[in-house]
């Protein structure tokens, strides 16, 4: 069963750009580590400050628009980040939080209700944000996507399961 | 899992079916574009609008920014690479020639892994993975290809269902030649009208993310029609293609037709479907612009839906950069109106005008038309094929406070350098006028260059 998450809110704006969150002159590497580094390194320097582990970042619509650089999942991901929930998502950028295990919720209302460093509980599997009081019913995902994201990801999906879920 | 999967296919298709068409009041519609391609690849009679669905891909492509990530993950995966019709390849075109040593070892590790796997590589120097598969022969009409680049939209000008996606998406399709889709609603896009002189495919498509805005198109396809469209090159379909991404779109379609079937034949003799929507297919959205009535148009930075004609800028901009080439503007039609403008004049002397042609061919093609002496006789500075100044990873790169005119699709803030940058996208036509002024400038004003010449 996928954890239920609760945490300190890092909040942002819409159409936040894979770009931004990450510059191409960084997809040369693949640790995680340097790539949450350099976060919102050009746009948003102080970015890094602001995170720690555990907090959910809640954006407004189109959230991850531009680029396909996974890189930008997998340093959210790696600077602690443990639940995106978002207006809306660009589709590439949800795609790609799937398939690195980073749970992501689309919830509308959400980027209204919370503000920076409040506190939130986000139910992946139910698709329901809990904030100040209120309950807030996010997009539900079928099943093989909650299936993906309990494996963690594509890569242990598939290593696992290939045969099963082959269409011939 | 196979079952819950089968039960939640089976009942979100009924649903679709019965209330869609209920509320439609017919039995079926007929399909889109999307639907055939989509419900041929699932091995499906029928798909439709929103469904999940796991296709058969035909083909992959990724880039020297996303390969390694991919191949991390396929390695992780622990399985062998699946069979596809057209493969995989990988194209090395961001960081090329390596501009740092990281860089070099990032491409002889990508390198090593194709080597051992038996992947194509096209390295350093052959162009960009937006624009080669096309001159291989590898990615034709009617086929579902995905790529680890979002501007992988642009194979949809020669009639291709195609689609950026992440790595480990990528590698996932690498291990079993499948992947999951939602099937996307199609905005029709009607163009009607000629265009007027100095306006090209850029303004018209600068024009639709006007209209849309940046998330207009999220997760629709968009589908190219209208006289207009039918009169266009393949190149300029590529153009508008490659920016169907810019608005969130999946897709941006073109319906192949003869000029395609002449465009492709000049590089292969593999056979390939013609799939259309149908005339009565269900269009989430129809939008209809008049090309006639568009003039030289720019997106302003920072947002690449902040889009006035270059006529009506209030204030002079003064620009450092000109870059001509991208996956949208950087083939043989745009260097050559590029050329065009410039001939036999130069370029303004605080401008440096970079040129990156998408590919080899199309170099080679712009070096016998004396395309590649007219821009550089200008002052242009020729680049290595590929994506670079684009992308910001090298060549071009700006600094704080530099402005730049660029033919690429994107202006969101340090796309190019500096996060202090500022970018302005425009057509070829507008960028050579504006490096001959040395400000952002209506081509109308500057004209044609020297014909004599």
């Amino acid at each position: 069963m996928l954890d239920k998450y609760s945490g300190k809110v890092i909040k942002l704006g819409k159409d936040i750009d894979t770009n931004d969150i990450i510059p191409t002159r960084f997809l040369m590497y693949t640790d995680p580590e340097i790539l949450a580094k350099n976060l919102f390194c050009e746009v948003d320097p102080d970015f890094v400050k602001r995170v720690s582990p555990g907090n959910i970042l809640v954006a407004g619509s189109n959230f991850g628009c531009g680029s396909s650089r996974e890189h930008a999942a997998v340093a959210l991901k790696a600077a602690g980040i443990s639940v995106v929930v978002a207006e809306s998502f660009a589709r590439i950028f949800f795609r790609n939080s799937i398939a690195i295990g980073l749970p992501v919720v689309e919830c509308t209302g959400v980027s209204d209700l919370c503000e920076e460093g409040d506190e939130l509980e986000v139910d992946v599997y139910q698709s329901i944000v809990y904030a100040k009081g209120q309950v807030l019913e996010g997009l539900k995902y079928p099943e093989f996507i909650l299936d993906i994201l309990e494996y963690q990801g594509l890569t242990n999906w598939i290593a696992e399961k290939r045969d099963q879920i082959l269409k011939r | 899992m196979a079952l819950l999967l089968h039960r939640f296919i089976t009942k979100y298709l009924i649903g679709q079916l019965s209330l869609k068409n209920f509320r439609k009041g017919k039995v079926l519609v007929g399909e889109t574009f999307a639907q055939k391609i989509l419900a041929k690849k699932s091995e499906k009679t029928r798909v439709e609008e929103d469904q999940f669905i796991r296709c058969r891909v035909d083909g992959l492509l990724a880039n020297d920014t996303t390969s390694r990530l991919m191949l991390e993950s396929f390695n992780k995966m622990n399985r062998d690479i699946a069979e596809m019709p057209e493969g995989c390849s990988i194209y090395f075109d961001h960081y090329t020639p390596p501009p740092s040593q990281d860089a070099a070892i990032n491409h002889k590790i990508i390198r090593e892994f194709c080597y051992t796997n038996n992947i194509t590589l096209y390295d350093v120097g052959r162009g960009s993975h937006l624009h080669v598969p096309i001159e291989v022969g590898q990615c034709r009409p009617g086929m579902l290809f995905v790529g680890a680049d979002s501007h992988t939209t642009v194979l949809g000008g020669i009639g291709a269902f195609a689609t950026g996606v992440g790595s480990t998406d990528l590698a996932s399709v690498l291990a079993t030649g499948e992947l999951w889709f939602r099937v996307p609603p199609v905005i029709k896009i009607e163009l009607k009208g000629q265009l007027s002189e100095y306006v090209v495919a850029k303004d018209v498509m600068l024009e639709v993310v006007r209209r849309l805005t940046i998330p207009g198109g999220r997760y629709k396809a968009l589908e190219f029609t209208g006289e207009a469209a039918k009169a266009m090159s393949i190149e300029s379909r590529l153009a508008i293609a490659s920016m169907a991404v810019d608005i969130g779109a999946k897709v941006g379609f073109f319906e192949a037709d003869e000029k395609t079937e002449a465009y492709i034949k000049e590089y292969t003799d593999k056979s390939y479907d013609y799939i259309k929507s149908d005339p009565d297919a269900n269009y989430e959205q129809i939008v209809s612009i008049n090309v006639s009535e568009i003039e030289p148009l720019v997106a302003i930075h920072p947002r690449i839906d902040n889009v006035c004609p270059v006529s009506e800028l209030k204030n002079t901009i003064e620009v450092d950069e000109v870059y001509l080439g991208s996956c949208t503007n950087g083939r043989l039609e745009d260097l050559e109106v590029a050329a065009k403008m410039l001939k036999g004049k130069s370029i303004h002397q605080n401008i440096r005008l970079v040129v990156a042609p998408q590919s080899q061919i199309i170099f080679n093609k712009a070096l016998e038309k004396g395309i590649i002496k007219q821009l550089s006789e200008a002052g242009a500075i020729i680049l290595p094929c590929g994506c670079g100044p684009c992308s910001g990873t090298h060549l071009g790169v700006l600094a704080p406070e530099e402005k730049v005119l660029s033919t690429g699709s994107r202006n969101a803030p340090g796309r190019m350098g500096s996060g202090k940058s500022q970018i302005f996208v425009a057509s070829p036509v507008t960028a050579a006028a504006t490096a001959i002024s040395g400000k952002i400038e209506d081509p109308r004003k500057i004209g044609w260059g020297d014909i004599r010449c």
